[in-house]
């Protein structure tokens, strides 16, 4: 009794174990945290729970075999990855691909893009202890997740992409459907902003909450939504311009604040970009083949080692491949956005109350697949 | 701009490299290969062997080389030795540059781990990718976290697949695989 009595006021801390499954951390994150009182003194992510090899995985199958893989890291931006890996393959073995695909890729990878916002948007406010807006969220992301299973055969894991072209053409319909998803979800965003943007309680939950500097962003290489909300206007889409986007006019949506709002606005104004890139690429969709005309049957890339980086909806995701000019990869690495965007997690939330730095969390967007590989 | 910029930088690298010991190293070797060869005029064994140096050196001029970022996807080649690591990180944070990823390459036949960082810049687009090769056996090199904190996990994932040290590092603990695993499953002779 005497010995706890005598303990000195400052150490006492106490640890608390969040997760790994916790539904703030949407998936198999653990994160242990060293708290005194409410407030947080450490915090240390534990990863590795979903962890299953992907990189080797890419070593001992054919690189086509592979594309089925691409799909089940990032499952909520599947074609982003898709796109990156045929995009590193192609670079690699030059295969060249008609223009038709690079747009049937964009508007595809955009219509993903939105529907992996959409579900952010409604987990990120459900963890706030706002329960509604996710109802409506997924009722708007069911609409690209018909539209997408009609043109790729699935629903969540795409393999769509196919090296030198996509896997199948898109019918009419789907180009209606898409210019009727877009007029339904531009008649929505006014309802989310005036619903949820501009409620009171979600300001104050997220404003000066959790801000992230310039300098943390690049210590940590950190990209994507928690780069641009940090005043960063870095999007690989402008400034490694890769398939057709040098094509379209879009802005990327940029914030000086650095906190979680921040990063909900670049998030929320993200859709409407992709909206209008979607928009453009319908426009101009042209006719003509959507494979390559020889694509090669068996494909061995030189000798060497390549690099191809796309704007996956979470940040920069990166494939570098290393060919011995066999029909396997020597070495696949998978650069994945989330993982360098939740390394900085540690160090922002020291000090914050623990609800704080769940919306802090939120804000990042995590999906664990992704970063445990 | 950047890139020729940052290719000076790191060239300077190199020069001290060149500069210290490899001149006077030079004629050591050739007074070596003098010696042994006794009966030869010495004359003409020295002109031998500085004309050997000359054929090595165009095959591979140390420096960082440029890539055709088209073919490649990235501008600027950077092999170094292990010790020289540091020093390019320093320059590359300098100019501001950010770590994109850090991971290894299993060269079993050369009986070489190769550890390769990507580097990406936020307001010009520049792609530096540094390099340097370990003795399989013994692999290791100083850690770059102090510089870049994000290389903390890279590290440490490179550490889980490769079983490279990175010496200084804080907290090498396995982080995707399990706390108590002992093997690394991206060696070439893993076996499950």
């Amino acid at each position: 009794m005497n010995g706890l009595l005598q303990q000195d006021v400052n150490q006492e801390t106490f640890t608390l174990n969040l997760g790994p499954q916790h539904p703030a951390t949407h998936g198999v994150l653990r994160v242990k945290l060293v708290m005194d009182g409410e407030y947080i003194v450490e915090a240390e992510p534990v990863l590795g729970y979903i962890h299953r090899m992907h990189e080797k995985m890419g070593e001992n199958r054919t690189w086509a075999q592979f594309l089925p893989n691409c799909g089940r890291m990032d499952y909520l931006g599947a074609l982003s990855y898709n796109h990156g890996y045929v995009a590193a393959v192609e670079r690699a073995a030059g295969i060249e691909v008609p223009e038709r695909a690079e747009y049937l890729r964009v508007i595809t990878v955009e219509l993903n893009r939105i529907s992996s916002h959409l579900l952010w948007f409604g987990a990120f406010v459900l963890d706030l202890g706002g329960f509604t807006p996710l109802l409506y969220a997924f009722d708007d992301r069911e609409q690209i997740l018909d539209l997408l299973e009609a043109v790729t055969g699935s629903r969540l894991t795409y393999c769509y992409f196919r090296f030198g072209g996509v896997y199948n053409d898109v019918e009419d319909s789907f180009i209606s459907g898409t210019r009727a998803f877009i007029k339904r979800l531009r008649e929505r965003l006014p309802m989310y902003d005036a619903l949820v943007t501009k409620n009171i309680i979600l300001i104050k939950r997220l404003q000066d909450i959790g801000p992230i500097s310039k300098d943390m962003v690049r210590r940590y290489g950190a990209t994507g939504p928690v780069a641009r909300g940090s005043g960063i206007p870095f999007d690989v889409r402008k400034h490694e311009p890769y398939s057709v986007y040098s094509e379209f006019d879009f802005d990327i949506p940029v914030y000086q604040e650095g906190d979680s709002m921040a990063r909900y606005m670049v998030r929320m104004d993200e859709m409407v970009q992709s909206m209008r890139i979607i928009e453009q690429a319908l426009d101009k969709l042209p006719d003509g083949p959507v494979m390559a005309k020889k694509p090669p049957k068996i494909v061995k890339p030189e000798k060497g080692d390549y690099y191809h980086a796309v704007e996956a909806a979470r940040g920069s995701f990166g494939v570098r491949i290393v060919s011995d000019g066999t029909n396997q990869a020597y070495r696949l690495k998978l650069r994945s956005p989330t993982f360098s965007n939740l390394s900085l997690f540690g160090e922002a939330c020291r000090g914050m109350l623990l609800p704080d730095a769940l919306a802090l969390m939120g804000s990042l967007d995590l999906v664990i697949p992704e970063i445990d590989r | 701009m950047l890139l020729e910029k940052i290719k000076e930088a790191l060239s300077s690298l190199y020069e001290e490299i060149q500069a210290a010991p490899e001149t006077p190293a030079a004629p050591e070797a050739e007074v070596k290969a003098a010696e042994e060869a006794a009966p030869e005029p010495q004359a003409a064994e020295g002109e031998t062997v500085q004309e050997e140096v000359k054929d090595e050196e165009p095959s591979a001029p140390p420096g960082p080389k440029e890539t055709d970022y088209k073919t490649k996807g990235y501008h600027l080649d950077v092999e170094l030795e292990p010790g020289k690591v540091g020093a390019a990180v320093e320059i590359l944070n300098r100019e501001n540059f950010f770590l994109e990823a850090i991971t290894g390459v299993d060269w079993i036949e050369a009986q070489q781990l190769e550890v390769v960082y990507d580097f990406n810049n936020f307001t010009e687009l520049c792609r530096v990718v540094v390099r340097a090769r370990l003795d399989r056996s013994n692999p290791e090199i100083p850690t770059i976290s102090h510089i870049y904190q994000g290389a903390n996990w890279h590290e440490r994932e490179t550490h889980d697949f490769f079983g490279i040290v990175f010496t200084g590092h804080p907290n090498l603990e396995p982080l995707l695989l399990p706390e108590d695993a002992d093997f690394h499953p991206l060696l070439k002779d893993f076996k499950a």
